[in-house]
């Protein structure tokens, strides 16, 4: 079937997941070999979530590790978490 | 420093938590170190200032070690840590509510045209481009700027790498829901971060002359 470049849009996550059919997908690739625009989209998106999932994105601010372990030893210093805590 | 699913496969979790149940409480500092990052960059996606999302970072490690006990193993430590963390970071905008300008109704799934930035080439973006301070910030506010639905799929998935299914245990919904909500997540970004980004990185690139630019669909 010869895809529309609106519908291989709606593949454009499915595709980067590798959760299409077959038959959709090979749809999608013969597209993509002639389509620039909608490759270039499924470059840019892919490019893109790659780099948001790079750690420097979210980064810990400074002394959050010291601050966190040192509350935590506040806690930890008193009773054992309980077997099975109710509610 | 990885994202949530790459750090269990060498530790033996399961039988951590036991020792620390135990009475080994020290234990729980090890156990939830690899989480650090993921757990505060999940508070700060909700709450969008460093401050609140280290408070609710702690309050959700805290939270964790209280109830260590009702972790029954049947999912990962990691995805029953971070369903704490957006608990604790929804209640705590729930809290909140008045003095932040943030609806936290969510927007329903209805589904609605979401196009993608068009453009005719793209060149492949390299990492090192996160050295700048400012890309790295375009990015955060990217993620941070979508709609909560979309903010939490995203973060699950695609920053934090949960698999389709664990996402949807964490979010309560079914693995077609995560599917559609991260569609329109990332068509999302790509919108709002394509045509950015490629400005950004071309002033530096010394490619003007052979930019093709931006087009109108009509």
């Amino acid at each position: 079937m010869v895809l529309e470049c609106k519908h291989v849009w709606n593949h454009i996550s499915g595709y980067l997941d590798g959760t299409l059919d077959a038959a959709v997908l090979a749809d999608v690739q013969k597209h993509l070999e002639h389509c620039e625009i909608c490759s270039a989209i499924l470059d840019s998106t892919r490019n893109i979530l790659i780099l948001v999932a790079d750690d420097r994105v979210f980064e810990l601010p400074l002394g959050f590790s010291e601050r966190l372990h040192s509350r935590l030893d506040e806690e930890l210093s008193g009773l054992a978490p309980v077997e099975n805590p109710s509610g | 420093m990885h994202s949530l699913a790459q750090n269990t496969e060498s530790r033996n979790e399961v039988e951590m938590i036991a020792l620390i149940l135990g009475g080994q409480t020290h234990l729980f500092h090890d156990l939830i170190r690899p989480y650090e990052r993921s757990v505060y960059a999940m508070a700060l996606s909700f709450l969008h200032n460093e401050a609140d999302a280290e408070d609710v970072a702690q309050e959700a490690f805290l939270k964790a070690y209280r109830k260590l006990g009702s972790f029954r193993g049947e999912s990962r430590f990691s995805t029953w840590l971070i369903t704490i963390t957006l608990n604790e970071a929804r209640g705590r905008l729930r809290r909140m509510k008045g003095r932040t300008m943030e609806s936290i109704d969510e927007p329903s799934d209805e589904p609605g045209a979401i196009s993608p930035a068009l453009l005719r080439d793209w060149r492949e973006i390299p990492s090192e481009v996160l050295e700048r301070q400012e890309i790295r910030q375009l990015l955060q506010e990217a993620v941070n700027g979508l709609p909560p639905l979309y903010r939490e799929i995203v973060m699950l998935r695609d920053v934090e790498e949960l698999n389709i299914a664990e996402a949807a245990e964490v979010l309560q919904v079914t693995a077609g829901t995560v599917k559609v909500r991260l569609h329109r997540a990332r068509i999302m970004l790509q919108k709002t971060l394509a045509p950015h980004l490629k400005s950004m990185t071309a002033q530096t690139a010394s490619q003007a002359k052979s930019k093709r630019g931006w087009f109108r669909w009509s």
